[in-house]
């Protein structure tokens, strides 16, 4: 993380060795997963599990990838990251409050009456929420308008990430999406699909069967990566290599990332996963000991 | 089998028939000429459709600024999902397809990812109403009646080529997203013999009248002039009340001509559910003028397929039938 003249932040290497860049993209999920935890803990539910599946490609997005101004979530010049999923925004919340976006006590204020934060992810609400998500399969179709926006404007070194759910892969739309970035060539558009194999009705597998996930944007005409989405070492490796063929009339990428519901709360992981999860309220102490006992574990 | 060639028939009219009398003068593809010029002083205007550039005059603003026009395959929730994108970095995308598709198919994305964030999209909607003889697939009875409930959306149905001209500018400069009920290819010309001229928001009286007063949008405004010229032989005096911008809707000037003791009727090419009709009984029980509208529009059913002077005699919206229902209102 640099902080450039204009006082914009810019997340990136700065010529640290990739061990600093994992560390600082690990110290980061690790502070949003409590976040997590404390957000949901005062709605007594929410969105936890995927926050804390997905804490690590947000982090690796926030603090290693995306150039952008914290003072200034409207700064032109800034790369663009849509949560497609709005209900993921508990965790989006988390990374952004890592970010210096929002302050971190706002966190508290999550989904309640006249929040910036609310429970499903809204542009109009939220500094640094480019699109109001939710409606599933809508993130990379605006993703696509976007990148050609900065692209036709002779932008096109500013990047576009949409991030994007396995469930949204069932919507058409996705795949028209999909089809023409690669028609026009959107080297300058990335898509993170967090694969955590779980979807409102159940496990995706049982919902409608999506694999082989990887041939299908290949097939669409994208540079596709699979890796553990809960590895920030095998997240930032992709994103390097992608970095390394990307071009702005080149093939759009994606980063396909195994993740696990509840990671870093054995709690959490080991139970019946649920797309709504709810915890009682003797739990959410167990959750952040859980949490914080693994990361001195990792220690 | 038969030796001999069948008999002539009034067929299907194709999807690009234009709506023009025989005799009718006509300007071809208002649309994409004006989008063109505007393009020209506009740097942010750009185009988009899917796979309908020749079928809604996109064509002609892609030909003249090819790398401002993106096409976007058979793609509907793509072509506003990616407009609305577009509009995010600071463009104005004008973004076609036919009506039937941009109401029903990509709703959603119109909705969601334009008309909340009150992004300057343009919606290009062609074959509104009863303008294909194609069947329910293509006919748009119903565009207007979908879109009225979306928030911030304007929406637009132009009588002719002045019409259509004048608002495209006008379309780009509002802020927020429209939906245009688009008449492509040879477009009559019609309204250039009055004093108008298109004002976003605006209602017109074309013509004034002590009799009748008809309350029209659309190309219906056209056969309503038609009518009141044939009315007058019948020395019925017809007033013409123009009302191009559905959504938000004139009502003062619209509720001035229609609290009077005058007949009042409503003439679109839509359903009578959740159109024009609606939009003038809304507007006058909200007043409190109680008067009795008589609506002539589209029935509340899907239509047949076949030529369109067919259907629009069948479904009571050619000149003639006006006439008619007029005279029989009078008594």
């Amino acid at each position: 993380m640099t902080i450039t003249q204009t006082g914009a932040r810019v997340a990136g290497k700065d010529g640290r060795s990739r061990d600093e860049r994992i560390r600082a993209v690990e110290e980061a999920a690790y502070r949003a997963r409590h976040h997590a935890l404390d957000m949901g803990e005062v709605q007594g539910q929410g969105y936890v599990g995927q926050a804390l599946g997905a804490a690590d490609m947000l982090s690796a997005v926030y603090t290693d990838q995306l150039r952008y101004d914290a003072a200034d979530p409207h700064w032109d010049d800034r790369d663009r990251f849509l949560l497609s999923t709005g209900h993921y925004a508990i965790g989006f919340y988390a990374a952004i409050a890592e970010a210096g976006i929002v302050p971190v006590e706002e966190l508290l204020t999550y989904a309640g009456d006249d929040s910036r934060l609310p429970m499903s992810g809204m542009a109009s609400y939220t500094p640094g929420m480019e699109i109001s998500g939710g409606s599933l399969g809508h993130g990379l179709t605006v993703a696509v308008g976007m990148a050609l926006g900065l692209r036709l404007q002779g932008r096109g070194e500013q990047r576009v990430i949409n991030f994007l759910s396995d469930g949204e892969l069932d919507e058409g739309s996705t795949w028209e999406a999909a089809m023409g970035a690669a028609h026009h060539r959107l080297g300058n558009l990335t898509a993170l699909v967090d694969m955590n194999a779980l979807q409102a009705d159940g496990p995706t597998a049982d919902v409608l069967r999506i694999e082989p996930v990887e041939e299908k944007w290949r097939a669409f005409g994208w540079k596709a990566i699979r890796v553990d989405g809960n590895d920030a070492g095998a997240l930032l490796d992709a994103f390097d290599e992608l970095e390394a063929g990307r071009a702005a009339d080149g093939q759009p990428q994606v980063i396909i990332c195994d993740t696990k519901v509840g990671r870093g709360v054995p709690l959490l992981e080991d139970r019946e996963k649920a797309h709504f999860m709810r915890i009682e309220e003797q739990e959410w102490q167990i959750c952040r000991d859980q949490l914080t006992a693994g990361k001195e574990d990792a220690r | 089998m038969s030796t001999a060639a069948p008999a002539k028939r009034a067929s299907t009219s194709a999807m690009i028939a234009s709506i023009a009398d025989a005799d009718q003068r006509t300007q071809t593809a208002p649309f994409g000429t004006a989008l063109a010029a505007l393009a020209e002083t506009d740097q942010r205007v750009v185009g988009l459709t899917a796979d309908l550039g020749k079928y809604t005059d996109m064509h002609i603003f892609a030909k003249q600024h090819p790398e401002r026009f993106f096409q976007m395959g058979m793609s509907e929730q793509l072509l506003f999902g990616a407009s609305a994108g577009m509009a995010e970095t600071g463009l104005v995308p004008f973004a076609s397809t036919y009506s039937v598709f941009a109401a029903r198919r990509a709703y959603d994305f119109i909705c969601l990812d334009i008309a909340e964030p009150n992004l300057n999209v343009n919606v290009v909607g062609g074959l509104p109403g009863l303008t294909t003889g194609y069947g329910p697939s293509h006919q748009a009875t119903e565009d207007m009646a979908i879109f009225r409930g979306m928030p911030n959306l304007t929406i637009v149905d132009p009588c002719d080529a002045l019409d259509i001209e004048q608002s495209v500018p006008q379309l780009a400069a509002h802020e927020g997203p429209t939906y245009l009920r688009l008449l492509r290819g040879k477009v009559p010309l019609v309204l250039d013999e009055y004093d108008y001229s298109f004002e976003l928001g605006k209602a017109k009286v074309l013509r004034g009248g002590a009799d009748v007063v008809l309350i029209s949008s659309g190309l219906m405004t056209m056969r309503a002039l038609q009518a009141a010229e044939a009315l007058a032989a019948h020395k019925v005096d017809v007033a013409v009340v123009h009302s191009p911008t559905i959504k938000p809707f004139d009502s003062e000037t619209v509720l001035r001509e229609l609290d009077t003791p005058r007949l009042a009727v409503t003439l679109e090419n839509h359903t009578v559910v959740g159109g024009l009709f609606s939009a003038v009984a809304e507007a006058a029980a909200r007043k409190g003028v109680a008067k009795r509208i008589v609506p002539i529009g589209l029935p509340d059913e899907f239509l047949d397929a076949g030529a369109l002077p067919t259907l629009h005699e069948r479904y009571g919206i050619s000149k003639d039938r006006i006439v008619q229902t007029v005279l029989a209102e009078l008594g």
